[in-house]
């Protein structure tokens, strides 16, 4: 594949994935930083699907989705309980927790990780997924659920009282968070013909976030953005200089320090409820 | 396991765990005053690590200097994360600053990596170090110097906050930021002050596990940072003893569980810290706090 598509299509397959994240942590507030875990299990079960039970690719895509959903389950019942901080370390405990394992059990290759991979993930399916997923999230999000997702984000507690149950909603998203990243995840092993534990670990995750907190929390737009922004970046410092670009991380660093001090609603700014009326409390710096 | 394998992985449990407690300290210090994780504080630790390196293989001084040059090196970039990256955001909400502090970790994470390249050095501490028997169960004079290293510092921290004026301002912040500014306590020069003691130890645990495991590279904080954290959550977060308590058992719970299951050793505090988060999420010495409106 020609160079400008491939980088294209990474875009689109990183664009999936921060939207995901922002609907857990931008839309509902919930601050998780073990995102790549739901890729990574999205990739390896999509794989071994195609591997091991010669699964059509479309198949062991959305299989490899509804695995990651459903680790999105089981990771969200327990941890949802938590708030904030918390949270956001059990999410990471738990994404270091399945890298060990994909590292350790013989079915997932252990460090050496999968290849062999048929390369059918292109430019067209990558759009295509890309634009499912948007329009299936803005249904969502004008949805009544939607409606719970923010108002759970603006005051947990509010929410409550409005009669949301809270924790189902936080793991209704948790869930289709985790759909969408295993998906990319899929799209990912179909692109890159070769999956190793480390691809999705915790500075994947922080990459993610990275593209939310700089396109806008809470913006699904913003979120594709900063996909694009923070994906092309390397590729723009690399014909500069290597150096540059292999020390992107230095860069995305500063640039979530700097982010939060001098505009912490990003680039755009979130959806509030009513945007005229009330100023979203992301506006205000942060959940 | 027999009786003197588990004498010798109890040792070694109490030494790491040691080392948990100095890094959970710093934790929970800054909790309690600002509700932050301190994501950089596994930076903090790192750098105390080269710095104390620097101070042994460059200038050739002891180890007690490099352990002492260790903490102030940390102390002090401690005291810059704070004022750069955390100050600014003392009025935002609560994931602003969390979200900084991981960009921080990011940021001096890599840039030691871009400075001090991938490679792990040795740590020549110029010690002396032996090994002694008792009965059939072998215990190095270096893992009791760290132990007692470490007790000391815990035993000086608790002096500091229980007995002197400075600790009395730092509990009284803690408990309420807007009440003690009434009281004439000067809260930002407090937090300073919380977040270059929990540095300066931070970096304490740095130099001597560099010195234990004789090995200091750019991404030794990172596991080390995150269970001193759960060491911190373990004991109740906030809580001092707690934090000395919580790294005690998870150096304990880690080096007896890497005798049945040692390729899943970095994998237990993580579930460790998930069933303490399930069952008693206020830790086990920490208080029960109602959600405010």
């Amino acid at each position: 594949m020609n160079y400008y598509l491939q980088i294209l299509t990474v875009i689109m397959i990183n664009s999936i994935l921060a939207v995901s994240l922002n609907l857990i942590t931008g839309y509902t507030g919930q601050l998780s930083l073990g995102h790549a875990t739901f890729m990574g299990l999205g990739a390896y079960a999509a794989t071994l699907f195609t591997l091991k039970l010669h699964f059509p690719f479309l198949a062991a895509l959305i299989a490899g989705a509804l695995v990651a959903a459903f680790f999105g389950f089981i990771i969200g019942v327990p941890t949802l309980r938590l708030k904030g901080d918390y949270l956001a370390i059990a999410t990471l405990g738990f994404g270091e927790i399945t890298k060990n394992i994909l590292m350790n059990l013989k079915i997932t290759g252990g460090p050496m990780g999968l290849r062999g991979i048929p390369k059918v993930t292109n430019v067209y399916i990558a759009a295509v997924a890309l634009f499912l997923v948007i329009f299936s999230l803005n249904r969502i999000m004008n949805s009544r659920v939607g409606k719970s997702f923010i108002a759970i984000r603006e005051d947990e507690l509010a929410a409550e009282a409005m009669g949301i149950n809270t924790t189902q909603f936080k793991i209704l998203a948790f869930i289709i968070g985790a759909f969408y990243a295993g998906l990319a995840g899929g799209l990912y092993a179909f692109l890159f013909r070769y999956i190793n534990p480390k691809d999705f670990g915790f500075m994947k995750s922080i990459e993610i976030l990275c593209m939310v907190v700089l396109g806008g929390m809470g913006n699904t737009y913003g979120a594709v953005l900063g996909a694009f922004i923070i994906t092309i970046l390397p590729e723009l410092l690399r014909s500069v200089s290597p150096v540059i670009a292999q020390y992107r991380m230095v860069f995305y660093g500063l640039l979530l320090v700097i982010m939060m001090i001098v505009r912490p609603q990003g680039i755009m700014s979130a959806q509030a409820l009513e945007k005229k009326k009330y100023k979203s409390s992301l506006e205000k710096g942060g959940l | 396991m027999d009786l003197e394998m588990f004498f010798e992985q109890l040792i070694n449990g109490l030494t790491l765990g040691s080392t948990y407690s100095l890094i959970a300290l710093g934790y929970t210090m800054v909790y309690g005053i600002l509700e932050l994780i301190n994501f950089a504080h596994s930076e903090i630790y790192m750098v105390g690590a080269f710095v104390g390196l620097a101070m042994v293989t460059v200038y050739k001084l002891p180890f007690a200097v490099a352990l002492v040059a260790g903490m102030l090196g940390s102390c002090l970039l401690g005291i810059i994360i704070e004022k750069a990256a955390y100050k600014p955001l003392r009025k935002a909400n609560r994931i602003a600053p969390l979200i900084s502090a991981i960009g921080v970790s990011i940021f001096l994470q890599n840039a030691a990596l871009m400075i001090a390249g991938p490679q792990a050095r040795s740590f020549p501490s110029g010690l002396n170090i032996r090994t002694l028997s008792v009965g059939s169960v072998h215990i190095s004079t270096l893992q009791l110097l760290i132990l007692v290293i470490s007790i000391v510092l815990m035993v000086g921290l608790q002096f500091l906050i229980q007995n002197t004026k400075l600790g009395q301002a730092m509990r009284a912040t803690a408990q309420d930021k807007e009440v003690a500014q009434l009281m004439g306590i000067k809260i930002d020069s407090i937090i300073t002050f919380t977040f270059a003691i929990g540095s300066a130890l931070g970096g304490a645990a740095g130099v001597l596990v560099g010195v234990y495991f004789d090995s200091v590279d750019p991404t030794m904080g990172f596991f080390p940072g995150l269970k001193g954290f759960v060491a911190a959550v373990l004991g109740g977060i906030g809580n001092i003893p707690g934090a000395m308590l919580g790294g005690l058992i998870l150096g304990l719970v880690e080096m007896i569980g890497a005798v049945y299951m040692s390729r899943y050793k970095d994998a237990i505090a993580f579930a460790v810290l998930i069933i303490i988060l399930l069952v008693k999420p206020t830790g086990l010495l920490g208080r029960n706090v109602q959600e405010k409106v």
